[in-house]
């Protein structure tokens, strides 16, 4: 029984490992081959910048975590302009490809899901 | 309505803690059943046995117990998350070689498949952050 799940990122990647955490449910979720999109909402955009330099302190790279999205077919990954301008970032600085979005559009995002989790 | 709770928040440090319980007793008292309880993130120290508040203050481990036992509650803990913050079953800690545990029934501890699957088979999911 697939549905489409939506994981909502609202953290910033490190500070907090609930970053970390909220990843692994959804690889969790892939595994059990349910249809996962992933929204960085708020501090969540920062998860996608490039060039993290995670192993100063101590932990592992939330960057490369997100790069094996694809292999488990997880490709819907979303980010509004809003958070991104609102922080000084550009698609330029992140790592990963992914969906650039109106923070307007975010309730249509939602309403398309079956289920919808934040972290 | 069918409800399962994802509890992220540490016991006595957040609000959302006691929020999470008050909630739960609320929604059985109207009626509604509540398929599965999560732990996960800060929200695996919610199990320990080992909690000790003052007299005054609620023992929040023991309430859940309390309300586990009246309403025969699932109360699943992630494993990955309990464990490295010092979580433990007696079967956890003899696999691992410790000398202490502090989990037991009516908690349990089990994989993130199990929040999937409170996810999938609940008409709501309420997360208390």
């Amino acid at each position: 029984m697939t549905k489409n799940i939506l994981v909502i990122q609202r953290t910033a990647p490190y500070g907090s490992s609930l970053g970390r955490e909220g990843l692994d449910y959804v690889l969790t979720s892939a595994a059990y081959d349910q249809n996962i999109s992933l929204l960085f909402l708020g501090d969540g955009a920062f998860q996608l910048l490039s060039n993290q330099q995670s192993k100063h302190i101590n932990l592992k790279n939330q960057l490369s975590a997100l790069e094996v999205l694809p292999l488990y077919d997880i490709e819907n990954l979303y980010v509004t302009q809003e958070d991104l301008s609102e922080r000084n970032l550009s698609q330029s600085q992140l790592g990963i490809k992914v969906i650039v979005i109106k923070r307007a559009d975010v309730h249509n995002l939602i309403e398309q899901q079956d289920h919808v989790v934040g972290f | 309505m069918n409800v399962s709770l994802l509890i992220l928040s540490e016991p006595y440090s957040s609000q959302s803690s006691l929020s999470a319980l008050k909630y739960a007793k609320a929604a059985l008292l109207a009626g509604h059943s509540i398929p599965r309880v999560f732990f996960y993130h800060n929200g695996v120290h919610t199990g320990s046995q080992l909690q000790t508040p003052q007299q005054d203050e609620s023992n929040i481990q023991q309430e859940w117990v309390e309300l586990a036992n009246e309403y025969k509650l699932d109360l699943v803990i992630c494993i990955a998350a309990a464990l490295k913050r010092g979580n433990l079953t007696v079967d956890e800690a003899n696999r691992y070689d410790r000398q202490q545990y502090n989990i037991e029934a009516p908690f349990e501890l089990s994989g993130l498949g199990q929040l999937l699957d409170a996810q999938l088979n609940s008409d709501q999911m309420i997360t208390f952050a």
